[in-house]
Order: C-alpha cells, then structure tokens, then sequence
C-alpha cells in the first residue's frame, strides 16, 4: 500500500513563533479569570514571555537553517530583526498598562495581541516564500487593526482602527495581486527558486509580468511601511490610535515591511536591481520631502512623530536603494535604534498626555524642563536622536544609510537626504525650545512614573545612546545579518 | 492552455473594478465588498496560472487567502460595528475627525 509521505520538519526555525502563539493563546485563557483591575499581571506575563522568547531568538544566532520545504529559514538576518521586533514589543507592552488604566480601556486581550503581531512580524522576517510572507503579514496587520481601534469608546479609536482596517486591506490587495504575476512569471512561490528562474531569463526587465507583478508588490509594501505617495492613513491612524499602540506601530510593522521587502527584492530579485532601485530612488526622495515638510506645520504632538516616522521610512528607504552591504546593514541597524528612540519619546508623550488623551500638543510641552527635569532631558535625547545628532544612535544610522547610498554613486540622493534630514531639526528642536524656554503654564503634577514606565524609559535612553557612542556594538551584527543575503 | 489571456482580463477587469470601487464608494460596506473583489480577482489570477503552469502552488495560496479574507472580514466587520456605535452611521464621509 502506498503511503504519503510525510518530509521530516525541522522546527528549530520557529521555535521563538511557537512558543510566542502558545503564551498569546494561554493568556488569552488567562484572562478570563484575572479581575478586571488586575490586567497588569497580564502585562507582567507577556513582557517575561517576550523576554524568554528573545532569549530563544538570540540562541539562533548564527545558525543557518531551512526548514518546511524552504519556506521559512532561520539566519542572522531574521535573527537580528526578530530582536528588533521584540524590543518594539517589549516596550509596548511596558508602556501600555498605566495608559491603558488611564483610558479605562485596559482589557485583558491587548497583550495577546501584540504578541500574535509579533509572531506575524517574525515569520515575515523569516519567510522565503511569498506564501509565509503574506500569512506573517496578515497575522501582523489583522491584529493591529483591533490594536488601533483598540479603545472602543474613542472616536478618534474608531476612526483610526477603521481607516487602517480599509486601507491595510486595500493595499494588501495589491500586495497580492503582484504576488499572483510573479507566480506567474516564474512558476513558483519559494524565493531562492524565483531568483534562479529570474537569473536565467534572458531579458527579465522586458517580462512584463514579472515588472508588473514587482511594481504591484512594492504598492503594497509601501503601503505598510507608510512610503510617499501611499502614506495618507498613517498620521490618522497613528493620532488616532491609543499612545502605546502608536508607538508599537510606528517602530514594529515598519521594520517588519522593511525586513519583508528586503528578503524579496534582494533574495528573489537581485538580476532586477537597476530597476527597482530606480523606483526606490524617486520613493525615498519623496516620502522624506513629504514627510519632513508635512511635520513642520503641525501642532498635535502624535502627528508630528507620525509625520516623523514617515520621513524616518524615507531615510530607510535610501539605504535600500542603495542596496548594498553598507546600505542594508544600515537599515537594520536604524530600525532597531529607532525603535528606542521613537517608543521612548512616545512614552513621555503618554506621560505627559492627560485622560483622554487631552493635552496631546507641542505647546503643552511648555516648561516641562523646569517643572520637570529628568524627565524633558530623557525626551531631548529621544528627539536628537530622531533629528540624527552625534553622539546619537540615530547619527550613526543615518550616516551608514547615507554613506551606502554615496557608495552607490546615488549622491545626489544622499544630499537630498542630508537636507532633509537638517529640516527635520527644526520641528524636533521646536519641541525642546518649548520645553526649555517658555514659561511653564501648568505644574505637570499628574505625571507619575510608574515602575514599568520608568524601565522603558531607562531601556530607551540606552538603546539611544550607546550604539551612537560605541556604534561598532551593535553595527557588527548588522554587518554580519545582511552578509548571507 | 490558450484562453490562460481571457482568465487574466476577467481578474484584471475585475481587480480594477475593485479598486475604483474603494476609491469611489461611500458606503464602508460597498468598500469592504470591493476589497474582497480584489482579492477574489487575485485569486482567479492564481488558479488561472496554477491551471496554466500545472503546478498546485497557486492553488494552495488561493486558500491561504480566503482564510485570511475570512478572518479580515470578522476583524473588519467589528470595526464597523464599533464605529457604528459611536457615530450611527457607516458612510466614509463620517470618518472626518482627524485631518490635516
């Protein structure tokens, strides 16, 4: 009698997955019998198991194992940003119990849910086929969808988590229809087979659906990664969201986009470089333009960062282009220290933010340094690490992100970059002139820095400070993370 | 197979009636209904190819997607409730706090 066979699974490469899905699913149980004024156990739980698991992540380094049919693989490049994503959930985490308490919206079910997000965002990084790349980013978007509509009773909650929900589904539209013609194009789903077929095409930039399938799949993506032009739903959502969430969102998705679309375009597409880095070229000009000129004039705080982190998306999106080693490890490295330095800054804007989130502008930072010290110099850090002054993680990664595209010959890119970049000063030292030189119009007495807030905060400043002081730390991983590319 | 070309023009027709339906309608349900529109042209697209290409790849992809269609429109449909809730309507035109 035949049988079917069954190949033999390795499950090394998603271990830190599995063990995430578990914790997500019993806390969900959980749940059901914590009291309703005990969720912070909850949190409690999550950050450990985020930290287990990060344990279980680091374990993989330097291993390079395929597993599933090559499908999913484990390699210091998802490695590296697996950490990113634990460090942007870790954080959440930290800094959503006293906000979530505030907003009197602290259910139980947020945790697993940053955490099936996590698991998306893992088998993103992970994935070499178009299959688990599209199953890890709908794992990730579907749950962020209820993460921005998380508070029910908000409007703004509402409108944020329905403008994602339409647009997110939208784009993953195009994501996948590009998917469908590069099927098509190439008879496969496996990454390492399409760049194999691709390599022997004789002319591929003359096969239109293979063009057409990548220009639709790089729609999609910069969608989610909140590239210019499809950026329009990221400042709603990202004001309307709740605070923490916002911060999540803005540092995890987009290095998980970042991570996706490298895998794609540099693993299955490499023979279509000139082409695409022509695309990304005129992309990363825009959405930094955009994004930095948009920031100027706003005067909602969340907006400003929102504005930010779309030209933060543009800065990455240089070094992509660029698309070599220096290049690339620099988007690593950016994504993870700006994951520090934007959910730190986040997390004095919940501080700072009252019930409601009321007192959400730039003006009512006034005077917080001299009512508030420690605290205004915590957020100053955060905001020069963002503007990208030494001796700040954000420098060094916009200096590799740069210095890749000038490698590259793109100079002119990495000018408009640099000037960007010097605008960009402007609404981020808008905020600490605010702070330091303008009289204080209230005593800030509701800020408490609770526990978890506080190590979020400590966790932040380091991440911000010391790869811009000894950047070789953690840049040599990057170095190492992009090589088997 | 010679008509793979007519699979692909009734997906991509219906694909674009999908996305000017998004970009025209008012009604978040008639969004919702384009969106998955879409998708549903994607995946004629993918058995058309796998079809085509003889290969069941495409095939199985297909189910990935109405699963993930599926667990979309639960999430989707909540969020339309929530809204409701609050503002007793679903017309986009509604979805106007936030601008810039």
């Amino acid at each position: 009698m035949d049988m079917i066979s069954i190949p033999a699974v390795n499950m090394t490469p998603i271990i830190p997955e599995i063990f995430l899905s578990v914790l997500a699913m019993a806390l969900l149980l959980i749940n059901v019998f914590v009291p309703s004024e005990k969720k912070s156990y909850l949190a409690y739980l999550s950050f450990f198991g985020i930290i287990a698991s990060a344990v279980l992540v680091v374990n993989g380094w330097g291993s390079h194992v395929e597993s599933f049919g090559g499908s999913v693989v484990l390699d210091n490049f998802a490695t590296f940003f697996k950490i990113t994503f634990l460090v942007a959930a870790g954080l959440a985490v930290l800094i959503s119990d006293q906000y979530m308490d505030r907003e009197g919206c602290n259910h139980g079910e947020l945790y697993p849910l940053i955490l099936f997000t996590v698991v998306g965002m893992m088998l993103m990084a992970s994935g070499t086929d178009l299959m688990t790349i599209f199953l890890g980013l709908e794992v990730m978007s579907i749950s962020l969808y209820v993460l921005a509509g998380f508070n029910r009773s908000s409007k703004k909650s509402n409108e944020a988590g329905l403008k994602y929900f339409l647009l997110g589904s939208f784009s993953t539209g195009f994501l996948l229809y590009g998917m469908a013609l590069i099927y098509g194009a190439t008879g496969t789903t496996r990454l390492y087979k399409i760049a194999t077929i691709v390599g022997q095409m004789t002319l591929p930039s003359a096969n239109l659906l293979l063009v057409a399938g990548m220009l639709l799949m790089m729609t999609g993506f910069a969608f989610k990664i909140a590239a210019a032009p499809f950026h329009m739903w990221t400042p709603d959502v990202y004001e309307g969201a709740p605070t923490p969430m916002t911060a999540f969102m803005s540092a995890g998705p987009k290095a998980a986009g970042f991570a996706a679309l490298l895998r794609i375009f540099l693993l299955a597409l490499p023979t279509l470089q000139a082409e695409w880095s022509q695309v990304l070229w005129v992309l990363a000009v825009l959405t930094m333009t955009v994004g930095n000129i948009t920031a100027l004039r706003q005067d909602n705080i969340k907006r400003v960062l929102a504005y930010s982190s779309i030209a933060h998306a543009g800065y990455a999106l240089v070094g992509f282009a660029a698309g070599n080693a220096t290049g690339t490890a620099g988007i690593l490295f950016y994504m993870l220290s700006y994951a520090f330095m934007n959910i730190g800054a986040f997390a004095i804007i919940i501080l700072v933010s009252k019930k409601g989130e009321t007192n959400g502008n730039v003006s009512d930072f006034a005077g917080l340094g001299f009512k508030r010290p420690v605290l205004a110099v915590v957020m100053t850090i955060f905001l020069f690490s963002l503007a990208g002054m030494p001796p700040t993680a954000g420098f060094i990664g916009k200096f590799y992100l740069f210095s890749g595209a000038i490698q590259k010959g793109y100079i002119w890119l990495a000018v408009i970059g640099v000037l960007n970049s010097a605008a960009s000063v402007y609404y981020y030292l808008r905020i600490t002139v605010y702070m330091y030189m303008k009289e204080a119009t209230e005593d800030f007495s509701w800020i408490q820095v609770t526990a978890p807030v506080g190590l979020a905060l400590a966790i932040s400043v380091a991440g911000s400070l010391i790869p811009g002081i000894v950047p070789s730390f953690i840049l040599q991983y990057a170095q190492m993370a992009v090589k088997l590319l | 197979m010679e008509n793979l070309n007519s699979y692909l023009i009734v997906s991509a027709i219906l694909f674009s009636i999908g996305t000017i339906g998004v970009l025209t309608r008012k009604n978040v349900i008639v969004i919702f209904m384009c969106v998955e529109m879409m998708l549903n042209a994607v995946n004629l697209t993918f058995v058309a190819f796998s079809r085509h290409l003889g290969n069941l790849d495409g095939q199985i992809f297909v189910f990935f997607i109405m699963t993930v269609a599926a667990a979309e429109a639960a999430v989707g449909l909540a969020l339309i409730i929530a809204f409701f809730n609050n503002k007793q309507s679903i017309d986009v035109d509604d979805v106007n706090i936030m601008k810039w």
